[in-house]
């Protein structure tokens, strides 16, 4: 906070950005409700998963599987047993905590093999929960339905339903729905989540995740219980994936092993270097990217004339997104290696400069963007 | 007993193939330190030119073009990505592979569509009867071909001035670079070698019993190359054809075996190699034959 000509300002935009969001549901239509939900879910799993890859320097691929725990956790904890499939018929709310503590006792369970292992081969190694994460889902049918997969229940908090009625709400003559309320579940859950990993990183244990990640051994001389800590990042991380999966399971209404594959886990990584690695607001901003690229590309590829419908020759939709999607992962890599947040900081940067100011990136919540 | 033969000896014809794929993966690494995940889709490419080409040009002309069209792409690949690769981690390389692995796995998937293309081999679905042991032909053809290629390989590894080169760099660049070593020609060639197997290894990975050339191929090539390249050790190439043989036998053993291991779930084959490597992985943290990282805390 160097200038404090621009502070305001600051709070200004931010309370702005804050009310737009809180008033969203009253304009957007539903396309953009649900495409809105899937980033928020998408967010709180990029937060955790740059925690553990660009905070504390653990390469994992392996995150797919933790979103899964969370969401079929909560199908299951939440769900009632009906037909193929068990479910506990816990008060939603209270399935929630159940389901992030799974995801979470599931990173813990992997930590021997985390804590062990370095660099490339924690990654390839976190690879193998995706596939084994993948077979468990397709065979444990009493729990996960198998490969047709099973509903997740409404969130419910006492007597209020997250769903089209019960109770009946209607603002400013606009019809408050499923998703509507869960867009509302969905923000105050990615705010809960951004401060509670604003505030690990600014306190002890984010410096020691940060020594970790330079130097082990150094980090180790300073007093740091490295292998601890390893552990202890990854525990966070699960759990962070694992509310992701529960607000992607309520987005979603019904969850399929299909979602959960190698794709989501290089979708979250590719979010968090897009955005930046270790930068929090760079993860967020590299979820909605990630998220809404496929869908807007999608929703609006009628009016696009350079993408082919479905049945025609040439590049649909999907694949646009997909390249389009390659090609930003290339760019960032090659050309920003700071990724997004490295953006924002070098405008900042060259205001200040601009401005006299002496305190430099002072304001700066990432002290690790050169390191990729 | 005569199952269990059968399963052996296919589960070895198998882990011959997946040796091949793991072998230009674990070549790359040596070299560069760069984990490929490009290297499903470089297979992919290998057999979508094979068998988009192989009406016209018969099956042995488009296997060459593939091999080559495979190397070239390869190489530039591994060029783009060395302009980098001395300012950045492991992680960020990898995760660059990823990047170009979308891009051409969405592009080939596209062109092939819904189509089943096959590679038009000789041997076609053919089986060979030895001792009451049925192999496919395909299989008895790619074991010859990865026993030729891998000792073809080692001994130019051992007694060539760019196998020593290869080995010197992958010891200690710095001094490799000192002693007069292009370390860029070196890793260009790794490179090359690695598309050019990766594509020899996609004749016989889609050939029969595998049902032919699908937009999955790559992902699963990449599926079966990873468990061997890190169960035997990411910088070993002894360590390669260990674990790919490892991975064949297991998969070949658990889908054999599925009656008896149901309580495992259906289709176990395809997760074993994971589980037995996880299980390597826990007792041995850079794989049976990798070079161990010094740092202890």
């Amino acid at each position: 906070m160097s200038d404090r000509t621009k502070f305001p300002l600051r709070i200004v935009g931010a309370l702005a950005g804050v009310l737009l969001l809180l008033a969203a549901p009253l304009s957007l239509e539903s396309f953009w409700l649900q495409t809105g939900l899937f980033a928020m879910a998408a967010v709180i799993g990029a937060v955790g998963l740059t925690l553990l890859v660009g905070v504390t320097g653990q390469l994992s691929l392996g995150h797919a599987f933790f979103v899964a725990v969370g969401a079929y956790g909560y199908a299951f904890l939440a769900g009632s047993s009906d037909g193929d499939v068990v479910g506990v018929g816990l008060p939603p709310a209270v399935a929630t905590v159940g389901a992030v503590v799974l995801a979470g006792v599931a990173g813990a369970l992997f930590s021997p093999i985390a804590g062990r292992l370095r660099g490339i081969y924690l990654g390839l190694a976190s690879l193998g929960l995706v596939f084994a994460g993948q077979h468990i889902l397709q065979n444990a049918t009493a729990v996960t339905g198998g490969f047709n997969g099973r509903d997740a229940a409404p969130f419910r908090l006492f007597d209020f339903s997250f769903t089209a009625t019960d109770p009946e709400l209607i603002i400013f003559n606009v019809p408050y729905g499923a998703l509507e309320r869960l867009w509302y579940l969905g923000l105050l859950l990615v705010a809960v989540a951004v401060w509670y990993a604003r505030n690990l990183l600014r306190g002890r244990p984010g410096r020691a995740l940060v020594g970790v990640r330079d130097s082990e051994a150094a980090a180790a001389v300073m007093g740091v219980n490295v292998r601890r800590y390893k552990a202890a990042a990854f525990t966070v991380s699960s759990a962070y994936a694992g509310l992701a999966g529960v607000l992607l399971a309520l987005a979603f209404g019904r969850i399929v092993p299909e979602s959960f594959g190698f794709l989501l886990s290089v979708d979250l990584l590719a979010m968090i270097i897009i955005g930046g690695l270790g930068s929090i607001g760079g993860a967020a901003a590299g979820a909605v990217f990630v998220i809404a690229l496929p869908l807007v590309l999608n929703h609006y590829s009628d009016a696009l004339p350079f993408l082919a419908q479905p049945g025609e020759a040439g590049i649909g939709a999907a694949e646009a997104a997909r390249l389009l999607y390659g090609a930003a992962i290339l760019a960032v890599l090659l050309y920003l290696p700071g990724g997004l947040a490295q953006l924002t900081h070098r405008i900042s940067a060259k205001e200040s400069r601009h401005e006299q100011t002496t305190a430099g990136n002072g304001d700066s919540t990432s002290p690790h963007v050169d390191r990729v | 007993m005569n199952q269990f033969f059968t399963l052996l000896v296919n589960g070895l014809s198998l882990g011959c193939i997946d040796a091949l794929i793991a072998l230009g993966f674990v070549i790359v690494f040596k070299a560069t330190r760069v984990v490929n995940f490009a290297y499903g889709s470089l297979l992919l490419l290998g057999a979508y030119v094979v068998g988009s080409t192989h009406e016209s040009l018969g099956f042995a002309g488009a296997a060459l073009l593939g091999v080559a069209v495979t190397a070239v792409l390869a190489v530039l690949l591994g060029v783009v990505l060395l302009r980098r690769a001395r300012l950045a981690d492991p992680g960020t390389l990898a995760i660059l592979t990823l990047g170009i692995d979308i891009l051409l796995a969405t592009e080939l998937t596209r062109r092939i569509g819904t189509d089943l293309l096959t590679t038009g081999d000789p041997w076609g679905a053919d089986v060979v009867s030895l001792a009451g042991i049925q192999v496919p032909q395909t299989r008895v053809a790619a074991a010859v071909v990865a026993v030729v290629l891998v000792t073809g390989f080692l001994a130019v590894v051992k007694f060539t001035d760019w196998g020593i080169a290869l080995r010197a760099s992958a010891e200690k660049p710095a001094t490799a670079a000192l002693m007069g070593i292009r370390l860029s020609r070196v890793a260009a060639s790794a490179w090359a070698l690695a598309g050019a197997l990766a594509a020899t290894a996609a004749l016989f990975f889609t050939a029969f019993p595998s049902p032919g050339i699908s937009g999955t191929v790559g992902q699963a090539a990449l599926a079966a190359a990873v468990p061997a390249a890190v169960l035997g050790g990411l910088d070993s190439t002894t360590g390669a054809l260990v674990g790919g043989l490892a991975v064949g036998v297991t998969a070949t053993f658990a889908a054999g075996y599925q009656d008896q291991l149901a309580f495992l779930g259906r289709g176990f084959g395809t997760v074993a190699p994971y589980v037995v490597m996880l299980l390597v992985l826990l007792a041995r943290p850079s794989g049976l034959f990798g070079s161990k990282e010094i740092a202890r805390v």
